[in-house]
C-alpha cells in the first residue's frame, strides 16, 4: 500500500493502474482565470469542499486560462496553445474539477473541436474531458460528500448559466446540493435558464445589449424576492452583481454555490 | 431588399431606446411563441420530441447529401403533372423569370401569400417597377405593405407593431372609421382583400418544402390566404430555395410535427396545402398555370462547406423567439431579411462576411437556440466558424485581435501571469473604491456604461493565496 501511495504521490502511476487514482481520489482543481483574479474566496470554497469530501486534492501551480476568450473571438491557435498547456497540466489527475460551467464545458465540448484535426491530441482530449466535472455535477455525482455545511438562514433563487445548463446539462446538480443546507429555502424566479448577457467579450463589444439583457434578469431576480441570487459561473456573476449594484440594489447578495456549500459567504 | 446588415451596432442601439418597440418585444416575449412551444413539447412528450428532432436532422440532411438528384426528380415528377419547373441562379434572374411569367400571362395584380424569399428576392420592387401591382394577402405581410415596412420575425412578420399602431395605418390608409376591436380590423382588412383576390391574375406563393416523389409544393399556413392565392387566379407561381426540396411525403410529415409545434406551438397548422400541378381535367378549381421557380441565391455555395447544416433550417423561427439577443433588439436591427441566430449566419454567408461584420459577433452563444432548433442545428457553432473566418480574413479589428494574442501570449507563460495577475488584483482593487464596485472600466467602457465592474474581493489572487498555505496542506503537482 505504502508503494503504491508513493508511485502516484510521484505522479508516475499514471498508465499503470487508474484504480489507485480512484483510490485516493486524486482531484486537479482548475480555479480558472476569473476566480484566481476576481473572488479567490470561490476557489478556497471549492478546495473546502473538495477536500471536505475526502479528495486529495492537487492544485497545479501553472495554470492560466482555459483558452475559452481565444476560441470564442475565433482566434483558434490563442485557443490551442492554452488548451494544450491545460492538458498537459491536468493529464495526471483522475479527475479534473472546475467551479466553473463555461470552463468546464470549454474542457469537455469545445476542447475536441479544437483538435479536430490533431487525431493524437483528439484522444488525449477525449480521455481529458471524461474525466472533467464542473463542481456541483461533481459532488453530486463522483465525491458525494457525507456532511453539509453551517446552515444558512436565506431565501436564495439559482440563475442556470448557460454553459453549464446547455453543454454540460448541469440544473438538478446544485439544486440538489442546495437543499441539503440547512435554513436555505430556494424559490425559482422566472426564466431561470436564459442568458444574463454576459458571453465574454460580448459584454464589452455589445455593452448597452448585454446591459439590457442583464436589466431582464435583475428585474426576475428582485421579482423572486430571493435575498441572494447563487449562480455557478464568474462571468455572470459580475454581470449580475455590476447591475444589480447599478440599479441601486446593494441588498440582494450575489453568491457562488461553492460559497455557499462551503459555509464562506 | 436592400441590406443594411453592416450596420447592426447602431441599429440595435436605435431599437434598445424606442420605448414602443421594447414594449411590444416584451409582450411578444411574455405572451409569445416560446411558452406554447415549450406547452406542444411537454404535450407530445420531451423525450419523443428529442427523438423526433434527431429524425427531422437526419431527414434533411439525407435530403441535402445528394440534393442535385432530389432536384432532378421533383423537376421530373413536377413536370409529369403539368407545372412547369425553372431554375435561377440569382435573386435577379428569379425577379426576371417572374416577370417573364408575367408578361406570358398578361398578369397586371399578383397576390402573394407569405414568402420571406419574395423578401430576399426583391419580388415587390420588381413587379412594381414592371407595371404589376402586388398585394400582400397575409395579415401581417398586408399591414407592412401598407406601413413600407420589412418583416421583423420570419413567421410573425410584424411583432414589432401593435394594435393602436395598426389601427392608426389602417384609419389612414383604408380611409375608414378607426378601429381598436381586433376582430372588425380582420374584417376591414379582409374586405379590401376580398376584392383583390377576385382580381387578381397571379398568385404567388413560397413553399415550406418542395415533395421530390410526388412532384408537390407544400405550404404550411394559419390564415388561409395562402390557399386563395394558390387555387383562385389563372397562375400560380411557387418561389422557394432549392434546398426546400425533402425527398417523400413521409419525410414531410416527420417535419411538418416538427415545424408547427416548434414555430406556434400548434401540433398542426390551421391549413396545410399541397399543390401538385395545375387544374386537372376534373378539377373544380385550381389555377390554369402553374410554375415553381427554384432559386440558389447562395444555397450551393454552403454545400460541402463549415455552414452545410444551415441549409436544413426549415423557417420556423424558434432560434429567435429564443434568442436573447433578438428579444432585446428585435429583427430590424439585424438589416436584411432574416433576423435571429438563424439570420446571423444567413445573411454572412449569403451576402458576404464583410457586409455583416457584426452578426456573427453579436452572440453570446448561449445556446438556446441550438436546443430550440427542430432540426438541431448547431447555430452557436457555426457562428463561432464564422468569427474564425473573420479573424484569417483579416475582418476583426486589430486591437481586438491583439488584445486576444496579447492575453493568450501572457496566460503561456505562468510567472509572468502571475505578476500580471497580481497587479491587476491591486490595481482593479483601488479602483473599486469603498463600495467594490468600478464605475469606468479601463479599456471596457462598454461594460461600465449601464453597469458596474464588480472589483476582485481580495487585494490577493487565488494562486498567491494559495501558495500561501502550509506547505503540507499544498499539492501542486
Amino acid at each position: 500500500m505504502t508503494e503504491f501511495y508513493t508511485t502516484v504521490r510521484n505522479g508516475r502511476c499514471r498508465a499503470r493502474s487508474l484504480a489507485c487514482y480512484d483510490f485516493f481520489m486524486r482531484v486537479g482543481l482548475f480555479v480558472t482565470c476569473l476566480v484566481d483574479l476576481m473572488r479567490p474566496s470561490i476557489g478556497l470554497a471549492a478546495l473546502k469542499l473538495l477536500e471536505d469530501a475526502g479528495c486529495e486534492v492537487v492544485v497545479p501551480a501553472a495554470q492560466t486560462c482555459c483558452g475559452q476568450p481565444g476560441w470564442n473571438s475565433g482566434d483558434r491557435e490563442s485557443a490551442r496553445a492554452l488548451a494544450e498547456k491545460l492538458i498537459g497540466e491536468f493529464e495526471e489527475c483522475r479527475y479534473v474539477v472546475v467551479p466553473s460551467g463555461s470552463c468546464a464545458g470549454m474542457i469537455r465540448t469545445h476542447f475536441p473541436e479544437v483538435f479536430e484535426n490533431e487525431p493524437e491530441m483528439l484522444a488525449r482530449v477525449k480521455r481529458l474531458g471524461e474525466r472533467t466535472y464542473e463542481l456541483t455535477e461533481f459532488l453530486t455525482k463522483v465525491a458525494k460528500p457525507a456532511g453539509v455545511s453551517a446552515g444558512f438562514n436565506v431565501t436564495v433563487t439559482y440563475h442556470d448559466s448557460c454553459s453549464g445548463l446547455r453543454e454540460l446539462g448541469v440544473k438538478a446538480h446544485p439544486r440538489q446540493l442546495l437543499a441539503k443546507v440547512p435554513g436555505l429555502k430556494l424559490v425559482e424566479m422566472e426564466e431561470c435558464e436564459t442568458c444574463c448577457g454576459f458571453g465574454g467579450t460580448f459584454s464589452i463589444k455589445y455593452g448597452d445589449i448585454s446591459s439590457a439583457m442583464a436589466e431582464k434578469k435583475c428585474a426576475h431576480i428582485q421579482a423572486s424576492g430571493a435575498q441572494a441570487v447563487v449562480l455557478g459561473d464568474l462571468g455572470c456573476m459580475l454581470n449580475i452583481e455590476g447591475r444589480l449594484r447599478r440599479r441601486g440594489d446593494t441588498k440582494t447578495r450575489v453568491l457562488h454555490v461553492a460559497e455557499v456549500l462551503a459555509g464562506e459567504r | 431588399m436592400h441590406a443594411q446588415s453592416m450596420h447592426f451596432k447602431p441599429r440595435a442601439a436605435k431599437a434598445l431606446a424606442n420605448e414602443t418597440l421594447q414594449s411590444n418585444l416584451e409582450k411578444f416575449n411574455s405572451t409569445g411563441f416560446t411558452a406554447l412551444r415549450a406547452k406542444a413539447v411537454a404535450e407530445f412528450g420531451p423525450e419523443l420530441f428529442e427523438k423526433l428532432r434527431g429524425e427531422g436532422a437526419a431527414i434533411r440532411d439525407r435530403g441535402l447529401a445528394s440534393l442535385d438528384a432530389w432536384i432532378e426528380r421533383f423537376e421530373a415528377e413536377a413536370t409529369r403533372r403539368g407545372a412547369t419547373v425553372l431554375f435561377a441562379e440569382t435573386r435577379e434572374e428569379a425577379c426576371e423569370l417572374l416577370l417573364e411569367v408575367c408578361r406570358r400571362h398578361g398578369v397586371k395584380k399578383a397576390i402573394k401569400s407569405k414568402s420571406m424569399l419574395s423578401e430576399e428576392a426583391g419580388v415587390n420592387e420588381a413587379l412594381e417597377a414592371a407595371g404589376v401591382t402586388p398585394v400582400e394577402t397575409d395579415l401581417g405581410e398586408y399591414i407592412l405593405q401598407l406601413a413600407g415596412e420589412p418583416p421583423s420575425h420570419i413567421i410573425a412578420p410584424a411583432l414589432h407593431k401593435n394594435k393602436s399602431e395598426v389601427a392608426d395605418l389602417f384609419a389612414a390608409k383604408h380611409r375608414a372609421p378607426r378601429k381598436t376591436d381586433i376582430p372588425l380590423m380582420t374584417r376591414e382588412a379582409r374586405e379590401v382583400l376580398r376584392g383583390h383576390f377576385l382580381s387578381a391574375d397571379l398568385g404567388l406563393s413560397g413553399g415550406n418544402f418542395l415533395v421530390a416523389e410526388t412532384g408537390s409544393g407544400v405550404i404550411v399556413t394559419n390564415e388561409g390566404n395562402g390557399r386563395m392565392v394558390t387555387t383562385l387566379p389563372r397562375v400560380h407561381v411557387c418561389m422557394t430555395g432549392i434546398e426546400k426540396v425533402i425527398p417523400t411525403l413521409e419525410d414531410f410529415s416527420i417535419l411538418l410535427r416538427l415545424l408547427t409545434r416548434s414555430a406556434t406551438g400548434q401540433p398542426i397548422s390551421n391549413y396545410v396545402s399541397l399543390f401538385t400541378g395545375p387544374r386537372g381535367r376534373d378539377d373544380r378549381d385550381g389555377p390554369e398555370h402553374m410554375v415553381f421557380i427554384l432559386i440558389d441565391a447562395g444555397r450551393t455555395g454552403l454545400l460541402g462547406g463549415a455552414m452545410q447544416e444551415m441549409l436544413r433550417c426549415i423557417r420556423c423561427g424558434a432560434c429567435m423567439n429564443h434568442c436573447p439577443v433578438y428579444r432585446a433588439v428585435g429583427g430590424h436591427s439585424y438589416g436584411w431579411v432574416y433576423p435571429g441566430p438563424m439570420g446571423s449566419v444567413l445573411t454572412p454567408s449569403y451576402l458576404g462576411l464583410e457586409n455583416a461584420l457584426d452578426l456573427p459577433q453579436a452572440a453570446t452563444l448561449c445556446g438556446a437556440c441550438s436546443v430550440a432548433c427542430p432540426v438541431k442545428i448547431p447555430l452557436p457553432e457555426l457562428l463561432r466558424s464564422l468569427r474564425e473566418e473573420q479573424v484569417e480574413r483579416g475582418l476583426r479589428p486589430r486591437r481586438e485581435r491583439l488584445a486576444i494574442r496579447v492575453w493568450s501570449w501572457v496566460a503561456q507563460r505562468p510567472r509572468l501571469y502571475a505578476l500580471a495577475t497580481a497587479l491587476a488584483a491591486r490595481f482593479l482593487r483601488l479602483l473599486g473604491g469603498r463600495n467594490g464596485m468600478i464605475a469606468t472600466l479601463p479599456f471596457g467602457g462598454e461594460w461600465t456604461r449601464e453597469r458596474f465592474f464588480p472589483a476582485p474581493t481580495s487585494w490577493r489572487t487565488f494562486r498567491a493565496l494559495y501558495a500561501a498555505r502550509p506547505k503540507r496542506l499544498r499539492r501542486t503537482r
